[in-house]
């Protein structure tokens, strides 16, 4: 075979195995938002986390902001340490409230961040002080059962 | 009679030890010629063309069994997936399920099964019929090495295709998942793409899926020049050599599959 010809053709092989490695890499796997350029940690003290993951998104208003970085046990204070990596565009008042949500109703849990009011910024390493816990469906059901007999019980 | 169980047991563990022995020397071989692929590389890519030659043979001609099989396995994954995440109430994760099992499975895997069948084998009776019909003695009488003229390409012409090859496959094997899910049965486009984008990581899932289809592409180009180049110059010999080829090749590439998945996905 002519081994100009050849050539094209394999240059043209190679060239849709890159495009394909490019579509993964956008389309599929949006590398662009995937990291951010800058980061800054935060950490924040959980009775219960849930089932959050490392990796999971750190959202504020919707927007995803960060991701958690580590999850970790506090053997003193028997509580949840989750580090977040933070973009560094984007800053948080002293008093932002930090809380493990969920992503429809059986959907993947994140960290929704809800900026208060305060002048002074959280720097990074700093302590998210406010925080709440994840919602466990078991207990919200049992909270439910024993309330509603509660009221049957009080209205005979 | 007792005489005769003791020489068939001694017989077996005889006809054992001498099938570990020849494993094993095989292995050695084996594990010796991959070093002098890799030593006479060098002098095989000063003649480039030779390599594109092998691209071209076993990466560009497996295009067209790896884009057909790669759309179906796409297409039947969103049906299949639709079908049981529909249950739950969330196909619009179906998406998701089509990328994350593409990416980082069935795109490495399938295509290197299809293209250990499709280019290894073609590779391995190539090399065998080649010292069967002792053109590579000839080579070494005229003081031109075979490993660096004839095998060295044939290998780095799959190690190269091999990674091109996965990656297409999962390209449009979620393209085919997105023909059905989309455009036939109607789930929502936007949730589509954006769940898949949120959920599928290029570190963890798609660059992981390169370097699998990588060890691969290596491992099944290492077995198919090998056991041609190892063959029985007769033409049984070949044709054992090819089958060898493709069952070694389908058990590395699962083997190495668990291994590599074990390594990259562990705990996440």
């Amino acid at each position: 075979m002519n081994r100009k010809l050849l050539d094209l053709w394999v240059g043209f092989f190679v060239a849709i195995g890159f495009a394909a490695v490019l579509f993964l890499a956008l389309r599929v796997g949006n590398v662009s938002s995937a990291n951010f350029a800058e980061t800054y940690r935060l950490t924040a003290k959980f009775d219960n986390i849930g089932g959050l993951k490392v990796r999971g998104p750190v959202k504020s208003a919707g927007v995803v902001v960060g991701r958690v970085a580590e999850i970790s046990f506090d053997a003193q204070t028997y509580e949840a340490v989750v580090t977040m990596t933070i973009d560094g565009r984007y800053h948080f008042p002293r008093d932002t409230f930090a809380s493990i949500l969920t992503a429809g109703l059986l959907g993947e849990q994140y960290i929704g961040l809800d900026a208060g009011g305060d002048e002074k910024m959280l720097n990074p390493g700093d302590v998210v002080a406010k925080t709440q816990s994840a919602v466990v469906l078991e207990k919200l059901i049992s909270q439910f059962m024993f309330s509603k007999a509660s009221e049957t019980a009080d209205s005979k | 009679m007792r005489d005769g169980a003791l020489a068939l047991l001694t017989g077996l563990i005889r006809g054992a030890g001498h099938r570990m022995n020849d494993a094993l020397q095989t292995l050695g071989f084996a594990a010796r010629f991959f070093m002098m692929i890799l030593v006479y590389s060098g002098q095989s890519f000063r003649r480039l063309h030779l390599t594109i030659r092998e691209v071209y043979f076993s990466g560009f001609q497996s295009l067209l069994i790896i884009l057909v099989s790669g759309l179906f396995i796409g297409m039947v994954l969103g049906m299949q997936g639709y079908e049981t995440l529909q249950r739950y109430g969330s196909s619009e994760a179906l998406g998701v399920l089509v990328a994350l099992s593409l990416t980082r499975e069935l795109g490495p895997v399938v295509s290197a099964l299809l293209f250990a069948s499709r280019a290894g084998s073609s590779i391995t009776a190539e090399i065998g019929l080649m010292k069967a019909t002792e053109q590579l003695t000839a080579m070494d009488m005229m003081a031109v090495n075979p490993i660096a003229r004839v095998v060295a390409p044939r290998f780095w012409g799959g190690v190269i295709s091999m990674p091109l090859l996965a990656a297409l496959f999962s390209a449009v094997g979620v393209f085919g998942g997105y023909l059905v899910g989309v455009v036939l049965i109607g789930v929502d486009e936007g949730a589509f793409w954006s769940q898949m984008q949120g959920s599928v990581d290029f570190h963890l899932d798609v660059w992981n899926g390169i370097v699998k289809s990588f060890v691969f592409g290596a491992a099944v180009s290492l077995i198919a020049v090998f056991e041609g180049y190892d063959a029985v110059p007769t033409a049984e010999g070949v044709s054992s050599s090819i089958k060898r080829t493709v069952v070694y090749s389908a058990l590395a590439i699962l083997a190495l599959d668990l291994v590599l998945t074990s390594f990259m996905f562990r705990g996440i």
